[in-house]
């Protein structure tokens, strides 16, 4: 019964959208109020039926209704409820429904609290937003519907697959969709302006709050992605160059990008068709993803429900999304003309190149994953293109990108002096050579890789740290005023900082890890980069849903114990699976990992340790990043419901 | 129970990535194969290198690396020994020969095409001069600042 309630709730929120993505759109057309003022409702509306729906689905994943073929394909009774609840969105269908979910919960955001848009720009953004919601509406009912049923339920489901039972990955996947469908809002946002044929300042500040949602979301999203692999996969790897992680790349490094650019539109009123055509792509980029993770044209470790069906209906809908938006763009964008006048050296040129850095790096990225099935299909050759490919391509843009970063961020606008900037930051500078000096110098291989990242990371922390503080002015009380700084200017500066500190952890674990293959006997202990190791023990250990051989590790130094460890191998045999669950010691500049493997026929296990240096940096880093976006998002001037109530309604501004 | 268990593990463990049965005595050999398979793709696998995946094939690559790097086999000279028997989509890094020239060239021509298109707008901006203050009408003028005030 509630299935079914699921069910045609979201027929109904399907045909909502139709309306939705109809009515306002001539409303603000034909400028009549009455069909403009449709919008509002109609994004609520949908977004309860479509939360409907989905709290109907998570009822039969609790429930464990084995009568929905959904639910016995990915879940079973013995499960932690916490899983039964992730395993609502660990599967094809279930996570469509996901991000239909997100597309009408933005759209209700603008609805609710997008008080000061003018109402005919905000009806536009309504309704194309409505037209993506059609689109997925559409996939969902016709090629994955969730809610189908079996006439014979059997007793019990199949397991949901064990690697994605885990706090880490349980997350993953709705932090990312909250950033992929986010960019949709900038989409929405690009395309009413252009049917609008208006974008000026006030349209780069509203739809600021949104592209900085959607890069903190796709920022939690990609690191717990790659923690989780980190700790799970059993080899401590954090970033594979995976297609799938590549289509979560991409467009965070195009909506970093776009985060940059709009700052131009909003201060400078310059940069707007370029930030217009970012705002279109990085949606483009988005439905990339969700075309690669589902229609399997490209192998992946993230093999999820590929099939050619579903693949063309998400090519079909890409295609007419991005035709649609980029014709709209090539018609209009001639209305846009940039105002601002500055010069060769300016806070505007360095945000160019910046923007020609990320993007160049995300079109090297776009190359290599799509290469193997161009090369396929245009050269008949079957090849593959990985990490190596990519460490060499990409690696060079990020270098160049930290390298003039501090600079560009302290750069003022219109017209700046280098000299004066490159002073303030000689300091900051010297400190991170002589640190990149240190590191060259006590490494004991000849990696350029490890001291190049931790000049890198230097020089960000403390650039950001002296562009701070330099805006505190002169004299006494400068500390008060540190403290009562704009929160864009710390959200600024955090992010920075963050960045570096994530180069800084990639770098260290690139070029500073040290790895060890044994067999060792109960009793026995061995020497890692300084620690010492002892197998205490092996044990049997039953688990609710698995069964485990956990091994007792002891961890020390110099005879002191640090911790004891239990890395665990474990067998899921409803789903026939096993998985190794690494034993980590965290610690500030290094981890410790472990990983128990096979008996051995003479007797011993094999063990695998690993010495990780700055590990937790490259996601202490990813949370400063979010953090630093947070922080500019919670700024007054960009609040999106500040001054809702208190502007003066306007009319419909003029076509 | 426990013998069950003990069956369990033994029937699915998966044979392991890189075991240190399969490790050489020799490290500095060892070290070069392990680089070696860093860069070479397990072929029943999903986008991993033998040096990570756990499958047979992978394993069987691996020890086939290591066997020619003790017949005193150059790097350049093992690569090519299993590219000959398996194709160039064992290779992580692709070739820069032929039509991968594409693809190698890719990074390097669009960030020149950028850099000049950049250059060129650049240029004209700071070339242009201001134009008439006739963006915004005045209630248009009086409500933005009314946003900036917020």
């Amino acid at each position: 019964m509630i299935t079914e309630l699921g069910h045609f709730a979201l027929i109904l929120a399907f045909f909502t959208a139709c309306f939705q993505a109809i009515v306002p759109l001539i409303g603000a057309q034909r400028r009549m109020p009455g069909w403009i003022a449709v919008a509002e409702p109609a994004a609520t509306l949908q977004f309860l039926l479509t939360a409907t729906s989905f709290a109907a689905l998570t009822y039969a994943f609790v429930y464990s209704d084995f009568s929905l073929q959904l639910v016995v394909n990915n879940s079973h009774t013995a499960k932690p409820l916490l899983y039964k609840i992730t395993g609502v969105w660990g599967n094809h269908e279930g996570s469509m429904l996901l991000w239909v979910l997100i597309v009408t919960l933005f759209g209700a955001m603008v609805a609710w609290f997008g008080g000061n848009l003018p109402p005919g720009l905000r009806a536009r953004v309504l309704a194309v937003q409505a037209m993506i919601g059609v689109a997925f509406f559409a996939f969902i009912l016709f090629t994955s519907n969730p809610f189908l049923r079996l006439a014979v339920p059997p007793f019990d489901g199949r397991d949901l697959n064990p690697l994605l039972q885990d706090p880490g990955l349980a997350f993953h996947p709705p932090f990312l969709y909250l950033g992929y469908v986010g960019l949709s809002m900038t989409f929405s946002f690009a395309v009413a302006a252009l049917i609008e044929g208006r974008v000026d300042a006030a349209w780069g500040r509203w739809v600021r709050p949104y592209t900085l949602a959607a890069w903190i979301f796709l920022t939690i999203g990609i690191g717990l992605g790659s923690w989780w692999a980190y700790y799970e996969l059993g080899w401590g790897g954090f970033w594979f160059w995976d297609p799938v992680e590549n289509a979560s790349f991409m467009p965070w490094l195009i909506a970093a990008a776009l985060l940059h650019s709009s700052i131009v539109v909003e201060k400078r009123e310059s940069l707007k068709s370029w930030t217009i055509l970012l705002a279109i792509i990085a949606f483009g980029f988005s439905m990339i993803g969700a075309f690669i993770t589902r229609s399997g044209v490209i192998t992946s470790v993230h093999a999820f429900a590929n099939d050619p069906e579903r693949g063309v209906f998400l090519l079909g809908i890409l295609a007419i999304f991005m035709l649609g938006g980029l014709t709209l763009f090539a018609a209009r964008a001639g209305v846009m003309q940039a105002k601002g006048v500055f010069g060769l050296m300016s806070r505007e040129s360095m945000l160019v190149v910046n923007n020609i850095l990320l993007c160049v790096a995300a079109f090297v990225v776009f190359v290599g994953t799509i290469w193997p099935l161009i090369a396929e299909l245009f050269f008949d050759r079957k090849l593959s293109v990985g990490p190596p490919f990519f460490n060499l391509a990409f690696t060079p843009f990020m270098v160049a990108l930290g390298l003039i970063l501090p600079v560009g961020a302290m750069l003022p606008w219109k017209r700046a002096k280098l000299g004066r900037v490159l002073k303030t930051l000689r300091w900051p500078f010297l400190l991170a050579l002589a640190i990149g000096a240190l590191a060259w110098a006590m490494q004991s291989g000849r990696s350029a890789l490890g001291p190049v990242g931790l000049f890198l990371a230097a020089w960000l922390i403390s650039g950001s740290a002296v562009d701070l503080w330099g805006r505190t002015g002169r004299g006494a009380d400068r500390l008060r005023r540190l403290r009562r700084l704009p929160r864009a200017d710390w959200g600024k500066a955090v992010a920075h900082a963050g960045l570096g500190v994530t180069i800084a952890g990639v770098a260290a674990m690139m070029a500073w890890e040290v790895e060890d293959i044994r067999v060792v006997q109960v009793g026995e202990s061995f020497d890692l980069a300084g620690f010492t190791i002892t197998l205490d023990g092996v044990r049997e250990v039953q688990g609710p849903n698995f069964l485990s051989t956990t091994g007792d590790i002891t961890l020390s130094r110099a005879g002191d114990v640090i911790a004891t460890m239990h890395p665990e191998k474990r067998i899921y045999p409803v789903a026939g699976m096993p998985t190794t669950e690494a034993a980590l010691n965290n610690g500030f500049l290094r981890d410790i990992y472990v990983v128990i493997g096979d008996p051995q026929a003479n007797g011993g296990w094999a063990v695998r340790s690993y010495y990780k240096p700055l590990a937790n940096w490259i996601w202490g880093g990813s949370i400063l990043m979010a953090l630093g976006g947070a922080l500019s998002l919670s700024d007054r001037r960009y609040r999106v419901a500040a001054g809702a109530r208190k502007a003066p309604r306007a009319g419909v501004p003029a076509e | 129970m426990k013998r069950l268990v003990l069956c369990l593990i033994l029937l699915m463990s998966p044979a392991w990535a890189v075991q240190p049965d399969e490790v050489l005595d020799d490290p500095v050999l060892e070290e070069r194969a392990r680089e070696l398979s860093k860069g070479l793709r397990c072929l029943v696998c999903r986008n991993e290198s033998i040096d990570d995946s756990n499958a047979d094939l992978a394993r069987d690559l691996r020890l086939l690396v290591r066997e020619r790097l003790v017949a005193g086999d150059t790097d350049a000279e093992a690569i090519a020994f299993i590219v000959d028997r398996y194709g160039e989509y064992v290779l992580l890094k692709p070739q820069s020969g032929g039509s991968n020239l594409l693809l190698w060239l890719a990074g390097p021509v669009m960030l020149l095409l950028a850099g000049v298109t950049g250059v060129v707008y650049l240029r004209r901006r700071s070339a242009a001069t201001a134009p008439a203050e006739a963006g915004l009408s005045d209630a248009e003028e009086a409500r933005l600042k009314e946003i900036m005030k917020e």
